[in-house]
């Protein structure tokens, strides 16, 4: 009688199953590690939740001798600054990103993409410094003269551009991140661009697009979840982005007026400034709060990005 | 070799074509019927494809190839600056190897390239769906889930979805690049009768593979060997007595 042996060696098997075990043991590592941070800032922000409750998102209060404390001034320049920094960011990364794909000319397109990714590794206390001693003193001078004397006198809009030109303040701290997150964006659209495949680039010119109805008929919604997931890499990297804002956005908790041109202040330039010197108690438990409503508003970004894309998958007609 | 074609559309006069220095076709000089089927046959790599692909211009997307001489259509030459290419793309449409539907519903599919070049009220562009999916025998099977998407179908309905998508926006030449190479042969046949009843309103040019499906729905072809048309005839002599003895030995399976 034959036998056939169907058994690996013990110790393949061992191998097999250490290394699924560590797979899975890193996996979990990372739901862990997300779980105890987030415990982490709850538990350190518990006194000031306690002592201001929801209240502590609308207060523009941040007297930490008075220990009154208010979340809102960073949320807004937090939110403003990001806002200002995509309302740029994503148009120029598009026109890099379609420039690089359908109209440079072969020798151009190494070069000027190497470039572009260079331009994320610049470190952002260089970027900071730049915008601080370099890009402000220029924007006073001649860009914001400049626009309160274009888009200053529309009526509604023009209250953005109102007060004193200073330089330094929320548009500057704007600007300054979308040149730093122009670089993610333009990149991950190139590289989705380049993924499209050319026989639909042909089909969409074969009924006679132009290069920039192809771009909006065909390849847009067809890469569309990679264009939104490069949007929400340099989102996420704007809203957390610390030292390069807090060298340009003026770094004040009084918030006059509507203006762009004020100075503010961000959640993570709020942390970077007061941490060190904070006593514990309250002050410290506030900006920890700080801390933990920029995660939260990370995690609804997040969320609405994915809600995004499901629509969008709606809008072009079911799957099945 | 040059054949005298009653009513010709479109004529090739010394037209040659390069990819960057390389020489790919080879003074071609021959005409198209209108509103007759012309195919292209050859082994891959011949140039049939690029011969296609020249009369709709397509070749203008990729910078380093170029075309000389002259391609007439209608005595006009399409290869001169003063032709929009968009325009040019609208009157010839064309088919690929792969169906390409747009990433959008079936009734976008067909509206967006109609909507390109004419502006017309929902009710009309309702109309110019169905017309076009109609012809490409294709309403029946979609009529009930025009909101679905294009990808949802299954191939062979994906690829008369493209032939409806070229014809919806009304050409005059309908250019086919092997479009039943990735097709089973139930769908093969039905794109082969559909291509039979187009030929009444559009003139058709294909490149195929397969020389039985050139003999079944041509009646021209032209026989292609290293850029060079080697011979161009009526379908049913070129198949049945070729002139040259390359075109025999490729036409016979001896070479190929």
């Amino acid at each position: 009688m034959r036998t056939t042996e169907f058994k690996s060696s013990a110790s393949k098997r061992v191998g097999d199953k250490v290394f699924s075990g560590m797979a899975k043991s890193f996996a979990w590592l990372t739901l862990i590690l997300l779980a105890g941070i987030v415990i982490a800032l709850v538990y350190a922000s518990w006194p000031s939740i306690q002592a201001f409750g929801i209240g502590f998102l609308f207060s523009d209060a941040w007297n930490p001798p008075m220990e009154d404390f208010g979340a809102l001034i960073p949320i807004y320049g937090t939110l403003v600054t990001s806002a200002i920094a995509l309302l740029i960011a994503v148009p120029v990364s598009f026109g890099i990103a379609l420039f690089l794909t359908e109209l440079s000319p072969t020798w151009l397109r190494r070069p000027l993409g190497t470039a572009i990714e260079l331009l994320a590794a610049i470190p952002s206390i260089v970027y900071g410094m730049w915008g601080l001693l370099v890009f402000a003193p220029i924007f006073a001078q001649y860009i914001q003269p400049g626009l309160q004397s274009s888009i200053g006198h529309v009526p509604v809009i023009g209250k953005l551009f109102a007060g004193a030109p200073l330089g330094i303040g929320l548009l500057c701290a704007g600007i300054i991140l979308a040149i730093m997150i122009i670089p993610y964006i333009a990149s991950v659209m190139r590289d989705v661009f380049e993924v499209t495949p050319p026989m639909l680039k042909e089909s969409a010119y074969g009924v006679g697009c132009t290069t920039w109805e192809v771009m909006r008929g065909v390849v847009l919604p067809y890469t569309k979840t990679g264009v939104i997931g490069g949007v929400m890499l340099g989102l996420g990297r704007a809203l957390g982005e610390t030292m390069a804002v807090t060298f340009v956005i003026g770094n004040t908790n009084f918030l006059s007026s509507a203006s762009l041109f004020e100075p503010g202040n961000s959640i993570t330039s709020a942390l970077a400034n007061e941490f060190a010197e904070a006593d514990p108690g309250l002050h410290t438990a506030a900006l920890m709060e700080l801390g933990l409503i920029l995660f939260a508003i990370t995690l609804v970004v997040l969320v609405v990005s994915k809600l995004l894309l499901t629509r969008l998958a709606k809008g072009e007609g079911a799957k099945s | 070799m040059t054949m005298q074609i009653t009513d010709a559309q479109i004529e090739f006069k010394d037209f040659n074509f390069y990819y960057g220095k390389f020489h790919a076709l080879k003074n071609i000089n021959f005409q198209m019927a209108r509103h007759k089927c012309t195919a292209f046959i050859g082994p891959s790599g011949c140039g049939k494809s690029t011969l296609l692909r020249t009369i709709n211009r397509m070749y203008d997307l990729y910078p380093e190839q170029r075309a000389e001489g002259q391609l007439l259509f209608d005595g006009r030459n399409l290869l001169g600056s003063d032709i929009d290419v968009s325009v040019l793309r609208a009157k010839i449409g064309m088919v690929f190897q792969k169906p390409t539907p747009f990433p959008m519903s079936i009734y976008d599919n067909i509206a967006f390239g109609v909507k390109l070049h004419e502006k017309l009220s929902s009710k009309d562009m309702d109309d110019r769906v169905e017309w076009a999916l109609r012809k490409a025998a294709l309403w029946d099977e979609v009529k009930d889930k025009l909101n679905q998407s294009g990808m949802s179908l299954s191939g062979g309905q994906q690829q008369r979805l493209c032939i409806a998508r070229g014809i919806a926006v009304k050409p005059e030449v309908i250019l086919l690049d092997e479009p039943t190479s990735a097709l089973d042969p139930i769908s093969t046949a039905r794109i082969e009768e559909l291509i039979d009843e187009l030929k009444t309103e559009f003139t058709i040019v294909i490149v195929t593979h397969n020389m039985q499906q050139a003999a079944r729905i041509s009646d021209y072809t032209a026989y292609m060997y290293l850029g060079e048309m080697v011979e161009f005839g009526v379908t049913d002599e070129l198949f049945v007595k070729p002139k040259k003895k390359e075109t025999e030995d490729y036409i016979t399976g001896r070479f190929g």
